[in-house]
């Protein structure tokens, strides 16, 4: 059995049928190319490198790193950084490339002397050690984390040039592993009238953010692992709130307090910050979940075609509200539109990986993809997105994401 | 499957639920002594605000200070988020969110000085001192005037110029 690619819609983009095949030949082939007597390059002459307490990656892949944007003025640690999504594949972020937003830098913080405080409106104010939350049930699962201001820079009025993770980097996906929250508050003993809680991080900023009661008996966790290993000091160390779905800077890093509140404690970062501008003046509050977006992450801006022939498109595809439903393509700017295929893992809350084959002829193309999510949100459009918003109003973004390949096989950032 | 078997499985699986939600109950208790001395948290009402007081002319020595540097003489033309000025600005074509223009609770204002500022030293300022900061930001942006004392008392009870301006989101409504 193999596939075979069919035109499925305008401008190259195919759909794969499966026909029959024999491949036993091309195997043979490759037997035989490595028999004794074969050349063999540099590497292959001597024993490698030993093995080594902590991996690197190759060598030859030193420039895969975060995009390192600028710190507010006078500052080195209020910032971001973004995860070059136009180099890497898969639906799991390599933690050294999270992206990273942090309001007063990184704490260096000992676990042994951390603590968890769980207290305002409970029976039994708790604290808790960093060791005794490790010997609780955890919860592991893949989901995306999104700051609110990721793609900002696309409500600009001209389409900034900038590479793909530098627009759409604040987006990272892993594997969170934590304690259910759920656990902790009934422990602790709720009291009816609680109805927010208030996260405090143990940052020099005491950063803070008041979350609904509802979510973090819901699917909150005290996450202590990314991706396998304790949670990196940029992620969180040695315990961050994990609210699978919204926006990042409500997932307070480095934990430190939970007061269970009858009213949210309005704090900067939901009221001046992480508040959504309308076009009469107002201001949305707590506008937490994340809506459905995609992004066509190869061939995007940072990568050339060098030349005419058949090409994978390929890209990430999430939603705030649960799973991604399907992802459709368009090679000719939307006038035709095909569905990508999605890769095996299609996950709650996490990104899904849409692919599909294109076979570029060379000339101009509007490549752009469109996420539908299993509630039936489906990706709005850069125009609908932009209305009703005033300028300045650039958190919550999540536009269908036009790249233009050029004659000459480069590929920018374009409004359609 | 019976119905009778049915129920029993479906039994399970609520008991197996709530087994799973279980912890080892490994919290220490907290005593409220301790806590007061760890939690930041200030409500809009003023519950948390601490004991002390400020004036508008202690305000403005501490501002030069401490804050200056990064936000501006007038607390408009730093390098650093813009702190005063901006009225009537959030409907125009470039909204200047301030202190004066946009926040809505001066309880806030308080808040987070008390929590992040000034930058590389937070934690610095007293509480008299964060009141009195607070004052000299809020009469920067024409809410109180130079005879006004901030406390716990009456930091709460001044109204700003947006209050009306934040709507909740449909998600916590
Ligand atoms: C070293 C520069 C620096 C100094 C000094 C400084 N700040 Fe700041 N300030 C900042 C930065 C950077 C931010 C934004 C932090 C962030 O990313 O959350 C900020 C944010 C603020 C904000 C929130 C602005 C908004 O609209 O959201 C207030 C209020 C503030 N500072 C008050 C003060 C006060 C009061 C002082 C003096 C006691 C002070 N700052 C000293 C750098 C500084």
């Amino acid at each position: 059995m193999g596939d075979q690619l069919i035109p499925e819609a305008g401008n190259g983009l195919m759909g794969r049928r499966a026909f029959m095949t024999a491949t036993a030949s091309t195997a043979a082939t490759l037997l035989s190319a490595s028999a004794a007597g074969a050349q063999r390059t540099p590497w292959m002459r001597a024993p490698g490198a030993p093995m080594s307490e902590s991996g690197v990656p190759s060598r030859h892949e030193a420039g895969l790193q975060r995009v390192l944007f600028a710190s507010a003025p006078g500052t080195t640690g209020a910032g971001t950084s973004a995860t070059p999504h136009e180099h890497l594949d898969g639906i799991i972020t390599p933690s050294r490339l999270h992206f990273e937003r942090h309001h007063a830098g990184i704490p260096d913080i000992d676990p042994d002397r951390h603590r968890l405080m769980l207290h305002g409106l409970v029976q039994r104010p708790l604290s808790f050690s960093v060791d005794a939350l490790h010997r609780y049930p955890i919860v592991s699962r893949i989901q995306f984390l999104e700051c609110s201001g990721n793609s900002a820079m696309m409500t600009a009025p001209e389409p900034p040039r900038l590479e793909c993770g530098q627009l759409h980097g604040l987006l990272s996906s892993s594997e969170w592993g934590g304690v259910p929250l759920s656990i902790l508050l009934d422990e602790a003993g709720l009291m009816p009238q609680g109805r927010w809680v208030v996260a405090d991080g143990a940052d020099a900023a005491v950063l803070a953010r008041s979350i609904p009661l509802e979510k973090m008996m819901d699917d909150a966790i005290v996450a202590l692992y990314q991706n396998g290993e304790p949670l990196r000091p940029a992620n969180g160390y040695p315990l961050r709130l994990f609210l699978p779905g919204w926006e990042g800077n409500a997932s307070v890093k480095w934990l430190r307090s939970l007061r269970v509140t009858d009213q949210p404690a309005m704090t900067k970062d939901e009221t001046s910050k992480y508040s959504d501008l309308r076009a009469d003046g107002s201001a949305e509050m707590f506008t937490f979940e994340m809506g459905v977006k995609s992004v066509i992450t190869t061939p995007s801006p940072g990568l050339i075609l060098d030349q005419p022939g058949l090409y994978q498109i390929s890209g990430l595809a999430w939603s705030g509200a649960g799973r991604v439903q399907s992802v459709a393509v368009s090679a000719d700017g939307g006038r035709t539109w095909a569905d990508a295929q999605l890769d095996a893992h299609v996950l709650s809350r996490s990104v899904t990986r849409f692919r599909t084959a294109w076979q570029w002829n060379g000339s101009p193309a509007t490549l752009l993809s469109r996420a539908t999510d299993e509630s039936g949100s489906v990706q709005p459009s850069r125009e609908v997105v932009m209305r009703d918003r005033p300028p300045g109003s650039y958190y919550h973004y999540n536009a269908i994401q036009a790249w233009q390949v050029s004659d000459s096989g480069e590929v920018s950032n374009v409004y359609v | 499957m019976s119905m009778y078997r049915f129920a029993l499985a479906s039994l399970f699986v609520i008991m197996g639920h709530a087994h799973a939600a279980q912890g080892p109950g490994l919290g220490d208790s907290l005593d409220p002594g301790s806590l007061q001395k760890h939690d930041f948290t200030i409500l809009p009402d003023g519950a948390g605000l601490p004991p002390g007081s400020g004036s508008v002319e202690e305000g403005a020595k501490l501002y030069t200070q401490h804050c200056q540097a990064c936000h501006g003489e007038d607390g408009q033309s730093g390098s650093n988020d813009a702190l005063a000025g901006g009225l009537g600005s959030l409907t125009s074509a470039k909204p200047v969110k301030t202190v004066g223009s946009f926040w809505p609770y001066a309880t806030t204002v308080f808040d987070y000085i008390r929590r992040a500022m000034p930058y590389a030293a937070p934690g610095s300022l007293s509480a008299d001192q964060t009141y009195a900061v607070t004052a000299w930001l809020l009469y920067i942006n024409d809410i109180i005037d130079e005879d006004t004392r901030l406390s716990a008392r009456t930091l709460p009870n001044i109204e700003m110029p947006n209050r009306r301006g934040f709507v909740w989101s449909e998600e916590v409504r």
